[in-house]
């Protein structure tokens, strides 16, 4: 999803803190991703899909980690990172919540939807919730224009998305 | 594999076949409308019912009626079904008989589907896009087989340029020219010669989806297409790079690369002949500029997604600066079919200078959104008011925006004489653009709409050159002063000036494009920016 994720964060420490404990299996899947590449620096991207996806978000340790292992430059890699929308360098909610903002969905009320969502969660889009329980994102085009305005629901596409729809599939997490 | 085995698989397949074959639509929008379910339980219906002898359920690609989903036809009687509930999958079963069904019915001969010319998309809907076996049956990789055994390189090339297909992707160029010039390219100064083929498959406008819609309907069309397209140019190895946005289409493409190579359709000696191609996806990872073919090639590389300037082009230096043929997937999606039934056939579809159909995607503030292939040429009042039904409330519509940030509006006055072709649309001030055509009524303010457009290019710019990454910055505060009623007639000035320039000094396409959409805004609409100045007079005398 090309979302607007937190940006910001610490810059990668040579000391950086252990990614994950050793054996954890995660850290052997994404080994077993950078092997199948040959640890090819063209595969950086698809490397950092995978990591992304097994660790929830690519933090300082995990980048440094797979610049070491593509024998990469840290800053060739935190490059490539912040330089895609894709990847998030923070933390994301428990769930999450993201409001498609192309064209198609905009003309059929995207934008206002998103402010109704931001009253109801007191959330900025792009954020997350203090308890990190809910993060309120926002998409350009799902391509899922056909059924105007989209809305993603922990990875579920919901079409002809309407307010009320989208607080009541909310609701059921956490109350 | 070779060409016995292949009609083989097509002969076990149509025996295989049941006699009624329920379609139920899979892309994403019938998907995410729940007809994974609805398949289900279609396929429980069927058992309840006792008639797995005679019928079957199969999950099929794009119907193009997405608005109206999940969709279901049924084969050979033609019954469409709109917005089926999982419900109601008992009484479509039924309704095979004659029995009474609460499902709306859909009109197959409705202007939609009768108006609409399928080439490219013509097994969508028809086919289940997840196995290999379907596709063949539909005569899928026979135009491989064709080309491999009875013409040269360049005889398909001769083919492809007699056909006048031109790329798909946005700019129009001779899709025969292209592969030409990458077929004379050299190959790697240093080394063994390599050639690459890329798909693009980055579909970055949004409210745009043909892409995805071919890439998850009909995946090996896309395949054949880009190995037919190696043979031609000389290359042996492809990437599809697919935005990350489309996982659906991801998985697809996934499954049907592991058939089409258990097949001996990828990889080496393919139909037994000394042609070896193998295809690798590649996923984008949410930046637009991306579809820009050198930034594609820069991301490919796995560096950040900056364009580079041309020449020299991908043709000559593309990939680890290796020749490499770049092409649109609906381009792609061509080949197979004017190889199959020639180059003629095709030269008579479309315009003189436009051959061949196109796939637009119909969205916004329309009664009939979903995915059309037309003839090229046929007028915009058709295609927005035939086709897609006018706007869903009867009122009238305003504009339709084509070309995405790339593009323009164009008001509904010139609906009937702007055709949809390369020429006449940038002579209305936009341009072809990949297809995403979005519909605008009275609520849209064209101001906003273009301010819209500009904080996207502004988010999108990769920052590499100065007019781009400074110019939308600027343009859009200015659009940001208009919309809140604060500029004068000076700051209008000022856009325009700006937009002059970042569209002559900008160092790739997005910059190049980027006021567009206010050009063409400014051309059709000035009044509602004209509307929203504030008085100079009054600004002068304020303290
Ligand atoms: C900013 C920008 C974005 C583009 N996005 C796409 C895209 O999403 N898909 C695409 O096929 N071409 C895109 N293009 C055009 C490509 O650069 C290239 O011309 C095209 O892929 C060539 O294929 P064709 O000859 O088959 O059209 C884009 C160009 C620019 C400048
Ligand atoms: S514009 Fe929202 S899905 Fe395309």
């Amino acid at each position: 999803m090309q979302t607007k994720r937190g940006k910001r964060m610490a810059l990668p420490s040579p000391q950086a803190e252990r990614v994950a404990p050793v054996g954890d299996s995660r850290l052997k899947l994404l080994e077993a991703t950078m092997k199948r590449h040959q640890y090819r620096a063209d595969a950086l991207i698809e490397v950092l899909h995978k990591g992304q996806e097994l660790f929830g978000y690519l933090s300082p340790a995990l980048l440094t980690l797979i610049a070491r292992s593509l024998r990469l430059p840290p800053s060739r890699v935190y490059g490539v990172a912040t330089f895609y929308h894709f990847f998030a360098l923070a933390p994301q909610g428990e769930h999450t919540c993201t409001v498609c903002l192309g064209t198609a969905c905009y003309v059929k009320g995207g934008a206002a939807l998103l402010a109704e969502l931001e009253q109801a969660t007191a959330l900025r889009a792009g954020t997350t919730s203090a308890d990190g329980r809910l993060s309120l994102l926002t998409a350009r085009c799902l391509g899922a224009c056909g059924i105007a305005p989209a809305v993603v629901i922990d990875g579920a596409v919901t079409g002809h998305a309407t307010s009320a729809i989208v607080q009541g599939k909310l609701r059921e997490w956490f109350d | 594999m070779d060409l016995t085995e292949l009609h083989g698989i097509a002969e076990r397949e149509h025996l295989r076949r049941k006699a009624i074959r329920i379609h139920c639509c899979t892309s994403l929008g019938c998907y995410a409308s729940g007809a994974l379910e609805l398949q289900q339980r279609l396929e429980a219906a069927v058992i309840a019912a006792g008639r797995t002898d005679t019928v079957e359920v199969v999950g099929v690609g794009c119907i193009g009626f997405c608005g109206h989903g999940p969709l279901v036809s049924v084969e050979p009687t033609g019954l469409l079904f709109e917005r089926v509930t999982p419900d109601q999958a008992p009484e479509i079963v039924a309704a095979l008989d004659g029995g009474p069904c609460t499902a709306q019915r859909g009109d197959p001969q409705h202007p939609f589907f009768a108006r609409q010319m399928l080439v490219v998309r013509r097994n969508g809907g028809r086919i289940d896009p997840e196995r290999i076996e379907e596709y063949i049956a539909a005569d899928g990789y026979q135009a491989l087989y064709d080309v491999l055994h009875d013409l040269s390189p360049a005889e398909v090339i001769e083919t492809i340029t007699r056909s006048g297909l031109r790329g798909r992707g946005g700019a129009g160029y001779p899709t025969g020219l292209k592969w030409a010039t990458v077929a004379k390219s050299k190959g790697d100064p240093q080394g063994a010669p390599r050639k690459f083929v890329v798909c693009n498959g980055d579909e970055g406008d949004p409210g745009a989806f043909m892409d995805r819609s071919i890439l998850e309907s009909d995946p090996h069309l896309v395949l054949e297409g880009m190995s037919i397209a190696a043979y031609a140019v000389g290359a042996t190895q492809g990437y599809l790079y697919v935005r990350g946005e489309y996982p659906l289409a991801i998985q697809r493409l996934t499954k049907a690369i592991s058939q089409a190579r258990k097949h001996g359709l990828l990889g080496s000696q393919i139909f037994d002949t000394a042609f070896d191609f193998k295809v690798e996806i590649r996923v984008g990872a949410g930046a637009f500029v991306c579809g820009e073919e050198t930034a594609l090639i820069a991301s490919i590389e796995g560096r950040r997604g900056q364009p580079r300037p041309r020449p020299p082009y991908p043709a000559e230096r593309g990939l680890w600066g290796c020749p490499t043929l770049i092409n649109n997937v609906e381009t792609f999606a061509n080949i197979a079919p004017i190889i199959s039934r020639g180059a003629d056939w095709y030269a008579t579809i479309g315009t003189p200078k436009s051959r061949g159909t196109k796939v637009f995607a119909l969205a916004g503030k329309i009664r009939n959104t979903g995915l059309i292939e037309v003839p090229m040429g046929v007028t915009l009042r058709e295609i927005v008011e035939e086709l897609g039904g006018g706007t869903a409330d009867g009122s009238p519509v305003k504009a339709v925006q084509t070309g995405g940030p790339s593009g323009g509006c164009i008001p509904a006055a010139s609906f009937a004489t702007t055709t949809v072709d390369y020429e006449s649309l940038a002579a209305a001030g936009s341009i072809m653009g990949s297809g995403g055509m979005v519909v605008m009524d009275a609520a849209t303010s064209m101001v906003e709409i273009a301010r819209f457009y500009m904080e996207f290019c502004m988010d999108e710019s990769c920052g590499k050159c100065v007019p781009c990454r400074v110019g939308t910055v600027q343009m859009h505060r200015l659009l940001d002063q208009i919309c809140a009623g604060t500029a004068t007639a000076a700051e209008v000035v000022e856009l325009e000036a700006l937009c002059q320039l970042v569209r002559e000094t900008s160092l790739c396409g997005l910059g190049q494009s980027a006021p567009n959409p206010v050009l063409s805004t400014l051309r059709y609409f000035r009044h509602e920016y004209e509307a929203r100045l504030c008085d100079p007079a009054q600004t002068e005398e304020a303290p």
